[in-house]
């Protein structure tokens, strides 16, 4: 008798197909292609840092942009005019900030729930919006062009060159894969199992004795930690940061993403984040209106087809329960 | 600042206020008596504004233009009731906010199809077209003090319907038990469209009758979305007292912030929210 | 006599004009079942929820082990033994019944090496689920996933979970709703040998149950302590045949 592969199997080799074709990809294609996949896995990191709160401890964000927005700024403010700065500096100083005001926003917001915590995430979200958009902090509604991207020299040697398409996408392509591993990692222990526990049941949690507070907090600094570091990668690639990454506009398309992929699975967000960057580009090269065919489709979507693609290709679905 | 000065911005600050009362009550309704979160609350009242000024055109009066566009109002309430938000009432709060951000999306393009991206402005009505002496040497707009007047008899209104008659009792009876209502043989569904009819009717009249004031331009459905939203945080999800409350505290906050502190205008109205929420995490008057 | 580990002085609860709770002074000693009965609206939900730290108390004063914990938060009250069941079955349906009683052991372990680890790698912990299981009759539906387990299951699993925390006193609710006899039979030989080494306060309305296993029983009506005492005193007592028993025992 025949035995079929079990799920796990599959999905292995799938995954397996996935990371070659990642690894081979810029070999074949043109550096717009390549450009723009850096662009989708940078965006893969930036929404698997929101399906740790959303997916996996159950807190949905309409306003984890300020965080991206703030990573990227770092990278921002802290490029010299005449010279570029050092990666090795700068990425761990985005994520450390970013980090830092996602605690200090998660310290009010953890305290509340449901509709009041989306509308207040996403007011505090907008206060950042216009910190940089408003005030001399983020150089105003222009925002700051960098004439040099960040060179990686340590210790007098510089391993890639993140002025050429080619390392940049290596670059970004080994941090998905560290961050998917670390979230990973960090779904499986306790502290990921207690984040689970409170998105399946906050009431028993807290009844059992977990301070559910803290854990939210600690969810929600991560979060913001690893949207900053995706907000970084972003200007390392644009070379330019403006206040519209910290609108709600990104906040919502990054939800949408979760949706598309189908949340609550690492691998979901990763597909949901490749899927709306390909939405976006055929859209766009529909017609110039092609936010009412997003808006449009996303309105579909909900009504029709609530669990995402991955409820279509029931192939992603979460493997981390008991 | 001189008295008189101070005595317009003040003027000004609670104008502003009562209006953003009038656009959060329509959100704290839909949402107090369906729980839904409508993203898209601030496209109504862009819809009246654009309304305002297409039907003003049109017809030559804005008074007019008001009355036709509450009717239209009224209709698209009933309308997208019908074939989208039905569809929300049993869902979660991620799927809730995901479709209403597509309605904005979808409102925003299709003005721009229609109307497009300029911005425009509204003739006052003649007959509030004066401004009436305060003091010696001041005078404040009569709209303005019209614009404020009609929030209040509005909010009046309101709140007469809400608690002292037979459909306020039955909206108020739906709020906290659907099957409840249901059961008792009133029509649930045709209360649930009445009061997003409403919710709609009233974003997209403070739209129309702030249209004057404020112009009419692309991104002011989302501002004020997202000032409502503050309204709600700040002055406690449920309540209306505290709705009101807020509504004059950022009133009066935004206003004088864009003429003491210019460079710090937008953030002003954040600050006072988070100072507000360090003293009370939950909202000022945080009811249920 | 050595003081109750938990013991309550005029605890009260209102809710508007209504006092759901008034003036109850209640104790539960270790090795001891202290068993609550009254009609529905008694408030002996309300009480245990006192007990738990869910509902803050209007007035009155709650003591563990000596110390004060009326102000105390619900999930400082688990960590310092005081484990609670429900009455409305309130598990993760999603997780296998054997996560569900992991999770609720894990609540115990200290702080560190809790993001690195991989969750099932604690032996003590897999071993607390794993004994609540066996003790509650679930051994072999450990990696059922709870939403399919069968109602009297999840009631089990219910008790599992307060057990696998390994609390001092047990607030139990209404454990045996919706049991069949055989396990409710199996539920009163479980709660006899938790007794042991446990205070027990259980609320209950199966009758032989509760004159099975109760040590002590407290009758309350309309919030207020009507009687207190031993299964005979109660059986005995007029005052509870009439509020209550409706005079057949």
């Amino acid at each position: 008798m025949m035995q079929t592969w079990s799920r796990p199997v599959k999905t292995r080799i799938v995954l397996v197909a996935v990371l070659a074709l990642l690894a081979f990809f810029p070999f074949a294609g043109a550096t717009f292609y390549t450009e723009l996949v850096t662009k989708v896995m940078i965006l893969a990191i930036f929404a698997l840092s929101l399906d740790l709160l959303v997916g996996y401890t159950g807190l949905v964000s309409f306003g984890h942009a300020a965080y991206y927005g703030i990573g990227a700024y770092v990278l921002g403010l802290l490029t010299p005019k005449y010279e570029a700065a050092n990666l090795w500096l700068t990425l761990p100083a985005a994520i450390a900030l970013a980090g830092l005001a996602a605690f200090a926003v998660g310290i009010f917001v953890v305290r509340v729930k449901g509709i009041y915590f989306i509308m207040v995430t996403l007011a505090f979200a907008q206060m950042f919006y216009f910190l940089f958009h408003d005030t001399r902090l983020g150089r105003g509604s222009d925002g700051i062009s960098m004439n040099f991207k960040p060179v990686a020299t340590i210790g007098g040697v510089t391993p890639f060159d993140l002025g050429n398409a080619t390392h940049v996408y290596f670059f970004v392509f080994a941090v998905l894969v560290l961050v998917f591993l670390f979230l990973r990692t960090l779904l499986r222990s306790p502290f990921g199992r207690a984040l689970q526990g409170i998105r399946s049941n906050e009431h028993r949690m807290r009844s059992l004795g977990f301070p559910v507070y803290r854990y939210k907090l600690a969810s929600f600094t991560i979060a913001g930690a690893l949207a900053g570091l995706a907000g970084y990668l972003s200007a390392l690639q644009f070379g330019f940061v403006n206040p519209e990454l910290l609108s709600w506009h990104q906040s919502g398309n990054v939800l949408l993403m979760l949706i598309l992929g189908g949340q609550g699975s690492l691998y979901g967000a990763a597909v949901g984040a490749f899927a709306f960057v390909a939405l976006e580009e055929v859209y766009s090269s529909i017609t110039t209106h092609w936010q009412l065919l997003l808006g449009a489709t996303i309105i579909a979507l909900v009504i029709f087809l609530p669990g995402g693609l991955a409820s279509v290709a029931g192939r992603f679905k979460r493997e981390l329960i008991g | 600042m001189d008295i008189h000065s101070f005595l317009i911005q003040l003027l000004n600050g609670l104008q502003y206020g009562l209006l953003l009362f009038l656009v959060a009550s329509g959100l704290t309704l839909i949402f107090g008596i369906m729980g839904i979160i409508n993203l898209a609350h601030g496209s109504f009242y862009m819809i009246g504004a654009y309304m305002a000024f297409s039907l003003s055109a049109l017809t030559g009066s804005l008074l007019t233009a008001i009355v036709v566009g509450i009717v239209l109002s009224v209709a698209l309430g009933v309308v997208l009731e019908w074939a989208l938000f039905s569809h929300l009432y049993k869902r979660d709060h991620l799927e809730q906010v995901l479709l209403t951000y597509g309605l904005i999306l979808v409102f925003e393009e299709l003005r721009s199809l229609i109307v497009g991206n300029d911005v425009h402005g509204v003739a006052v009505p003649a007959i509030f077209n004066w401004s009436i002496p305060l003091t010696a040497t001041l005078s404040y707009p009569v709209y303005r003090l019209f614009m404020s007047a009609v929030c209040i008899v509005l909010a009046v209104l309101l709140y007469l319907l809400i608690s002292k008659t037979r459909i306020g009792m039955m909206i108020r009876a739906g709020a906290s038990n659907r099957e409840m209502v249901a059961s008792l043989g009133l029509n649930i569904n045709l209360v649930y469209r009445l009061v997003f009819a409403l919710g709609v009717a009233l974003a997209a009249f403070a739209g129309m009758l702030a249209a004057p004031v404020s112009s009419v331009y692309p991104g002011m459905g989302t501002s004020v979305l997202i000032i409502c939203f503050v309204v709600v945080v700040i002055g406690g999800i449920g309540s209306v007292w505290g709705a009101l409350v807020a509504s004059l505290l950022i009133g009066l906050a935004d206003t004088f912030g864009k003429v003491l502190l210019p460079e710090a205008a937008g953030v002003t109205v954040y600050l006072l929210m988070a100072a507000i929420l360090l003293w009370r995490p939950e909202g000022l008057f945080r009811r249920v | 006599m050595t003081e109750p580990i938990l013991v309550t002085q005029g605890l009260c609860r209102r809710f508007g004009g209504l006092m759901a709770v008034n003036d109850v002074a209640i104790g539960l000693d270790t090795g001891m079942l202290h068993a609550v009965l009254g009609p529905n609206g008694a408030g002996k939900t309300t009480l245990i929820n006192l007990l738990s730290g869910e509902l803050p108390a209007s007035s009155g004063s709650i003591r563990y082990k000596g110390e004060d914990i009326t102000r105390l938060p619900p999930d400082r009250r688990s960590r310092i033994g005081i484990g609670r069941s429900f009455q409305k079955t309130n598990i993760f349906p999603a997780f296998t019944a054997f996560e569900n009683c992991r999770l609720a052991a894990q609540s115990r372990i200290p702080r560190a090496l809790h993001v690195v680890s991989d969750a099932t790698a604690f032996p003590p912990v897999r071993e607390a689920a794993q004994h609540a299981l066996v003790a509650t009759g679930l051994a072999t539906r450990g990696d059922r996933v709870a939403s399919t387990l069968s109602h009297g299951e999840q009631r089990q699993l219910e008790i599992a979970m307060v057990l696998a925390t390994a609390p001092e006193v047990l607030l139990l609710d209404e454990p045996l709703a919706g049991m069949g006899a055989e396990e409710v039979a199996r539920m009163v030989e479980l709660l006899k040998k938790i007794t042991r080494d446990h205070a027990l306060l259980l609320v209950e309305h199966d009758m032989d149950a509760v004159f099975a296993v109760a040590d002590r029983i407290t009758v309350m009506v309309n919030g207020q302590v009507l009687e207190s005492g031993t299964p005979d005193e109660i059986r005995a007592s007029p005052a509870v045949r009439q509020a209550y028993l409706g005079g057949a025992i």
